[in-house]
């Protein structure tokens, strides 16, 4: 789960990290209040969850506090990426002498947290390790001992610096690591992490992504999520509220399989019989027969959809429950499309049964089941 | 033979008494598995399916010898019960449980690697030895023994491959699924590695998808170990656009990295035979064997 600037910025602060100074404005008309409170000149920004934020736009800057005012009203009207802006943050704009990196993410590879710093800050890291990756200097963290001051002093210092701002540099990296584990983060970074012109350090702007399978420790912001102050669609917010996964693609057929990897694969199936699939769905294990009729709802309301297939192999998905669940939306959500379901496994014979007694024709092998949706999806 | 289980696996199970590792404890038992104890907290003294239960995996051991252990246990409480085992000195750990926290796992991977042992998963279907031994929760009847090593970052999708080798007479050494954690114990190579030495696999079938980069990873080993065995792959994840992630942790393009397209070369120019869909593997796999 991705946080909000304004949210990561108020974790930081109560860490002791340096952030300008600046409020949250949730109504154009609150910004001549909150902007009169700081010092100008100002940075305006736009509170959305995308990646290139700054390129797209959202990012503005203003010296007097009509100005200030002015680019708030822009901002609220502006659509960042497809994403409605519902909050702007206003902060005192810094004077940068250097902008730097600092994060600290998994290295999958190694199972284990690593440090990442530069001297190049400002840019997504992955472009700066593209550019000039000697300038990306990364500590894989032995969970055990955890990143230590002198850690981050030696990565201080092999990003240039010495003496007092050494160690103050690294106090910040050794809080901003603090952060990242109190609050399970899978990515957390100051990009850039500024060294303003009286010498002083300050995070500039701030990520943090919670492990999602450790949202269970951050009630606090799975309740935000599941409460939809969030920039999730109504079908995704549905779907994880039933912990189904789910991503829309620009195709017509709409796709619903159990296990990620067959899901996957029975799209790339689709599209190698020419076809173009509406949505990736992932019932997951053990799909009770509601569940299916929820994911059936999910994918039907996509009105591009023209035709279904559902791809399920059982293990400890049970094909009988399947098909229960296949009926119970068909009267509830009157599905009139066409639908062509592929069910071997686990009780195929009853699940079968059940779908040929209600006319819905089964078919036993995925390459002939994709060719045929795609045929009807023509 | 096969790999890491075997007719001489000895298993406790952990979460024995939840509904899954109630359901699937019966499955492996009457697959012939060799369960010998299951662990809930709170439940010791009872029994599930003349299974003995007990509080600890410690007490378990004091009346019992295993080297495997099977987690059911859930997500919040895992990484405890994988802990539990390690410290017990039990050497074989299979996973089942998904969506253990990052943090949790990358302890569990640490001291597992420190004390030599084998963790595989989380969020796996788990590890078969057809006709030996079954620590997961795949169905049974569409594996049968033979020379084919399954090692797979999918559950279902593996199961789909399996049976389709089934049907076509290629029988299997070993299957196992990695996991779709973010974390995960095992990668290819170390599975590779192991099939080389395994006299019964003849030819390994790999099963991987988008993300990361495990299988550009497997590929440059395939190369620097002239690698003797002949393997087939197939790749999940080719109509998946960048930035969209595919269910799994791991499942997802970033920018250039992590495309099916890259893994795929990669392993072409490796000598590895990709196929284009799920069922042309098991062709793929007869012509190999037959060469």
């Amino acid at each position: 789960m991705k946080l909000f600037e304004y949210e990561a910025k108020a974790i930081l602060t109560k860490y002791g990290i340096p952030t300008p100074k600046g409020g949250l404005v949730t109504k154009a008309s609150q910004t001549r209040e909150i902007a009169t409170k700081l010092r100008s000149p100002f940075a305006i920004k736009a509170q959305v969850l995308v990646a290139g934020r700054g390129k797209a736009g959202g990012i503005l800057f203003a010296d007097s506090v009509p100005d200030a005012e002015k680019a708030a009203r822009k901002l609220f009207n502006m659509r960042i990426k497809g994403m409605l802006v519902r909050n702007v943050w206003i902060e005192e704009k810094i004077r940068i002498k250097k902008e730097l990196y600092f994060g600290v993410t998994i290295d999958r590879v190694n199972q284990s947290y690593v440090a990442i710093a530069s001297a190049v800050g400002g840019l997504e890291i992955e472009e700066i390790a593209a550019e000039a990756p000697e300038k990306v200097i990364k500590l894989l963290i032995n969970p055990q001992h955890g990143f230590h001051s002198f850690h981050a002093r030696q990565l201080a210092r092999k990003i240039g610096y010495s003496g007092s701002q050494l160690s103050v540099l690294g106090k910040n990296f050794e809080r901003l690591y603090s952060v990242g584990m109190d609050y399970d983060a899978e990515l957390i970074e100051m990009n850039p992490i500024v060294e303003a012109c009286d010498g002083k350090f300050v995070a500039a702007d701030a990520r943090i992504i919670i492990d999602d399978n450790a949202l269970f420790r951050h009630q606090q912001y799975q309740k935000r999520l599941l409460e939809g102050e969030s920039e999730l669609t109504q079908q995704e917010l549905s779907a994880i509220r039933n912990n189904l996964a789910y991503v829309k693609l620009d195709g017509n057929i709409g796709v619903i399989g159990n296990g990620a990897g067959l899901v996957m694969a029975t799209l790339d199936t689709i599209q190698y019989y020419d076809g173009r699939p509406a949505n990736f769905l992932d019932v997951g294990g053990g799909a009770t027969s509601k569940k299916i009729a929820v994911a059936l709802k999910i994918v039907l309301s996509d009105p591009n959809v023209k035709a279904l297939f559902i791809n399920i192999l059982g293990g400890i998905t049970r094909c009988d429950e399947v098909a229960l669940g296949i009926l119970e939306a068909k009267e509830k959500v009157g599905v009139v499309k066409p639908m062509v379901i592929r069910l071997v496994g686990t009780n195929e014979e009853e699940g079968k049964r059940i779908l040929t007694e209600a006319r819905i024709h089964v078919l036993e092998s995925m390459e002939e089941a994709a060719r045929k949706v795609v045929e009807i999806s023509k | 033979m096969g790999i890491l289980v075997d007719k001489n696996t000895h298993v406790i199970v952990q979460g024995i008494t939840g509904t899954q590792g109630s359901f699937h404890t019966k499955l492996m038992l009457e697959y012939g598995t060799k369960i010998v104890a299951g662990v809930t907290p709170g439940k010791g003294g009872t029994q599930i399916h003349s299974i003995p239960v007990y509080d600890t995996v410690e007490a378990a051991l004091e009346k019992h010898a295993a080297n495997a252990s099977i987690i059911f246990v859930p997500a919040p409480f895992a990484a405890d019960a994988a802990l539990e085992a390690l410290e017990s000195r039990i050497r074989i750990i299979v996973t089942i449980t998904e969506h253990i926290p990052i943090r949790d796992a990358v302890n569990v991977m640490k001291f597992a690697e420190q004390v030599n042992a084998t963790v595989i998963g989380p969020n796996t279907p788990g590890i078969v030895t057809p006709g030996e031994c079954k620590l997961g929760i795949m169905p049974a009847h569409i594996f049968k023994p033979g020379s084919v090593g399954i090692v797979s970052r999918s559950g279902t999708l593996t199961y789909e491959i399996a049976a389709s080798l089934t049907r076509s007479g290629l029988g299997q050494s070993t299957c196992l699924g990695l996991g779709g954690d973010p974390i995960t114990g095992l990668d290819f190579v170390e599975i590779l590695r192991m099939f080389e030495k395994d006299r019964q696999t003849k030819a390994v079938v790999l099963i991987g998808e988008i993300g990361g980069n495990l299988e550009e990873l497997t590929a440059k080993y395939i190369i620097e170990q002239s690698y003797p065995k002949p393997v087939v792959a197939f790749i999940a994840g080719r109509s998946a656009p960048p930035g969209k992630r595919m269910g799994h942790a791991g499942a997802i393009i970033m920018g250039k990295a992590g495309t099916a397209e890259s893994k795929i070369e990669a392993l072409r120019s490796a000598g590895v035979k990709v196929a284009e869909k799920p069922c042309d593997v098991a062709r793929l796999v007869a012509r190999l064997l037959n060469a």
